[in-house]
């Protein structure tokens, strides 16, 4: 069905990036290899390339968000773009334009991509089905369904850190059911080839399905987190108390939040990290976010370095060599 | 006008009748099938040869959007679509604007559609003032305005006691209650059912629990009051049997299926299609085949095509936004009899899911107000020739509503001619 490659052009190349879903492994490894060359721009003195310079990229977020929007624009400006930004809140989408319509107008401003972020599963994906064939779709959070830059950030840090997957057990902490995040990391790290997956959480926050796909599910932290070289929390949302899916943060926190004591129980050089923002206390104690083994910061720098990758790679100039010819 | 379709394959299974023959029609009744009666001089003859000549389809669930919804469609384009559809009565709810829980939208509704005189169009009152669920509607006045059953369309009644009330009541009218089997709370929220497709796509999910939930709950109270009732547009296969251990057990129940059940399944969502986007949501494999097995084997007696026409815009939207629905006034007929091909039903018993069995839930089966080609009945035919290949397209529908996933299929089967009591509403005059 031709919706399935939809993020590839004719030649396999990533032309949108909407989901990790789809993507072969060695198209996430070339991202990350990409990302790598751009680390190194972050640490110039000045901070910049010009590989998309005169090119337009819209971020359009229709979700509030500091860290994802903030991260976008600064990969974009280090790769010398032009960057505008949409603020939905106050834009005609409250005065009942349609998203499409919305499209249209910016389309006809000439840009060269868009940065989405909105609250509904799939709005990522009906803007890369009608956007004109020259522009490009980075999904930047669609609803639950995915987050792909977050997962490939991740994986970025998590290579950083272990090198290979393949020897790696990984235990994603926190409501399953409604992140899009750990969709886009389960995917990932299905597809890099780890040795165990798990996810844990409370009955009310795993969907049952995840079992299906080959992921140990547990429901107490202490089994779970036994042995695990990587341990990804996840932010819990404050809805959930009201949606009669938790009785409060304080048992939330008793049961599932990650403490000193409680990380012993996974290996001595397991790596913590957390997509952010981080819930201190209610997912995670701050010892442990300030701590040692917290990756949670890199991740942020990371996250720069990847999202040049992917919008450079989209907009076809993936190589800080090509950009320099 | 006196009319004879000849040489046609005649199939009424309410009479069960199933052979080549002859049909002979005056005065807008059927009269007679086989020999043209005595003295019977027809003034124009309709050549059948290789085609099937059956009682008009009737669709039990169908939205012509008048009132309220104009924007979307109105009675007069979506009668005419059905009649070119074969069908030639459609069964509105009552969830218009306004609800139709007062005689004064009956008579609108009515009206309308004999203004257009494409279709007859049967309405469907409110089982509460407004839908509401709290109080009951005026159900005598509704009945005497011509309405045919009551329902709640969509709209849950949470309350248990009004529920049984209301169908006390129902039943004291000697009316059908039709029912939409969802639990409110379960379903809050979901747009796609609960299961592998839901949480991949991340799309909030209705557990089928939502649908046997309510209509376990259902058939208790239609025990307890002995009201007459229907589940319409059922959507797993738990359901079914659980309405075919109540039929078992001698219960007045009866069900429809909406065809687009029959053939989809999550799986069809792909990518986020809006046009899989409907209300019961496309469950799994086994809940089609179970409901495949239901029409098989009789725990599911009627066929509708649940047609929700929409504008351009309501399907354009991020799936969970985007508006419920498939316009399927046209695709009732081929998707039906490709059940036959694909050897779910004999076409007897496919004719029959679209005519006999639904007019017999309405109640005009016995009244000779559709369904059946018996002598003295009205003359509402649906001639249809079922080897003609065609694609649907959404120009060539005649629908306002061009929302379906059907498009691009190749259909085998469609009307030729359709007669409205005696009177050729759509057909080559030959």
């Amino acid at each position: 069905m031709k919706q399935q490659n939809l993020q590839l052009d004719e030649q396999g190349r990533l032309r949108h990036l909407l989901t990790i879903e789809g993507l072969k492994r060695q198209q996430i490894i070339d991202i990350l290899d990409t990302a790598e060359s751009f680390i190194s721009v972050s640490d110039q003195q000045v901070r910049k390339v010009p590989l998309l310079r005169g090119k337009t990229i819209v971020n359009l977020f229709f979700e509030a968000s500091t860290r994802t929007l903030t991260t976008f624009e600064l990969a974009a400006k280090r790769l010398s773009a032009d960057v505008l930004k949409v603020n939905v809140s106050t834009s005609s989408a409250v005065k009942g334009e349609s998203l499409l319509d919305m499209l249209r107008n910016l389309e006809a401003m000439q840009c060269d991509m868009f940065v989405v972020r909105h609250s509904e599963s799939g709005a990522a994906h009906l803007i890369a089905q009608h956007v004109a064939p020259h522009i490009s779709v980075i999904n930047a959070g669609d609803g639950r369904h995915a987050h792909p830059t977050q997962a490939l950030l991740d994986m970025f840090t998590i290579r950083k850190h272990k090198k290979e997957f393949a020897p790696l057990t990984v235990a994603i902490v926190g409501d399953i059911m409604h992140s899009r995040v750990a969709r886009s990391q389960i995917h990932a790290l299905t597809t890099l080839g780890v040795s165990e997956l798990r996810v844990i959480a409370p009955k009310t926050l795993i969907p049952r399905q995840v079992e299906k796909l080959g992921i140990h599910v547990y429901h107490d932290l202490d089994t779970g987190l036994r042995n695990a070289d990587v341990v990804i929390m996840l932010r819990l949302q404050k809805e959930r108390m009201q949606g009669a899916l938790l009785p409060s943060e304080q048992e939330y926190f008793q049961t599932f939040g990650l403490t000193k004591e409680k990380l012993k129980l996974a290996k001595p050089d397991a790596i913590v990290m957390h997509p952010g923002p981080i819930n201190r206390g209610v997912e995670i104690d701050s010892s442990v976010a300030d701590g040692p083994q917290s990756v949670i910061l890199e991740q942020v720098t990371n996250g720069i370095a990847v999202r040049m990758a992917v919008m450079s790679m989209v907009l076809g100039r993936p190589s800080v060599e090509e950009g320099n010819k | 006008m006196r009319i004879s379709i000849l040489n046609g394959r005649v199939i009424d299974p309410a009479n069960g009748i199933d052979q080549k023959t002859d049909l002979h029609i005056s005065a807008g009744k059927v009269q007679a099938i086989g020999k043209a009666p005595d003295g019977f001089k027809a003034e124009h003859v309709i050549d059948a040869s290789n085609q099937v000549v059956c009682p008009g389809l009737i669709d039990l669930q169908a939205r012509l959007r008048e009132p309220g919804q104009e924007n979307k469609s109105t009675i007069a384009i979506e009668t005419r679509a059905a009649a070119s559809a074969g069908i030639t009565t459609l069964v509105c709810p009552p969830d218009t604007d306004p609800i139709t829980d007062n005689s004064a939208v009956v008579d609108l509704i009515l009206q309308r559609a004999s203004e257009a005189g494409y279709a007859r169009v049967l309405s469907l009152g409110a089982l509460t003032q407004g839908l509401e669920g709290k109080q009951l509607a005026e159900m005598n006045e509704l009945k005497k305005a011509g309405c045919i059953g009551v329902t709640n369309a969509d709209q849950p009644v949470s309350n248990t006691e009004v529920m049984r009330r209301a169908m006390e009541y129902a039943a004291s009218q000697d009316m059908t209650v039709f029912l939409h089997a969802e639990d409110p709370w379960l379903a809050k929220g979901g747009c796609a059912h609960e299961g592998a497709v839901s949480v991949r796509l991340g799309l909030p999910g209705i557990p089928e629990a939502a649908e046997t939930i309510a209509v376990a709950r259902d058939l208790q109270l239609i025990e307890q009051t002995g009201v007459r009732a229907h589940f319409c547009q059922l959507s797993s296969a738990r359901a079914i049997k659980k309405i075919a251990r109540a039929q078992f057990d001698g219960l007045p129940v009866s069900a429809d299926v909406a065809i687009h059940q029959l053939y989809l399944t999550d799986m069809d969502i792909g990518y986020f299609n809006s046009q899989c986007h409907v209300r019961p949501p496309l469950r799994e494999q086994r809940d089609k085949d179970g409901l495949r097995n239901g029409v098989a084997q009789g725990a599911i007696t009627a066929i509708c095509s649940d047609h929700q026409p929409h504008d351009a815009d309501a399907k354009l939207a991020p799936f969970p936004s985007s508006e419920p629905g498939i316009s399927g006034l046209e695709t009732l007929l081929p998707l039906t009899l490709r059940l036959v091909d694909e050897n779910v039903l004999d076409l007897n018993d496919a004719i029959a899911c679209l005519t006999q069995k639904p007019a017999s839930i309405l109640g005009i089966l016995e009244k000779g107000q559709g369904g059946s080609l018996s002598v003295g009945s009205v003359a509402d035919v649906c001639i249809f020739d079922p080897e003609l290949y065609w694609e649907l397209q959404p120009g060539t529908m005649l629908s306002n509503g061009h929302n379906s996933p059907f498009i691009g299929w190749q259909l085998k089967g469609r009307a030729t001619h359709t007669l409205l009591a005696g009177k050729i509403i759509f057909g080559n005059t030959n």
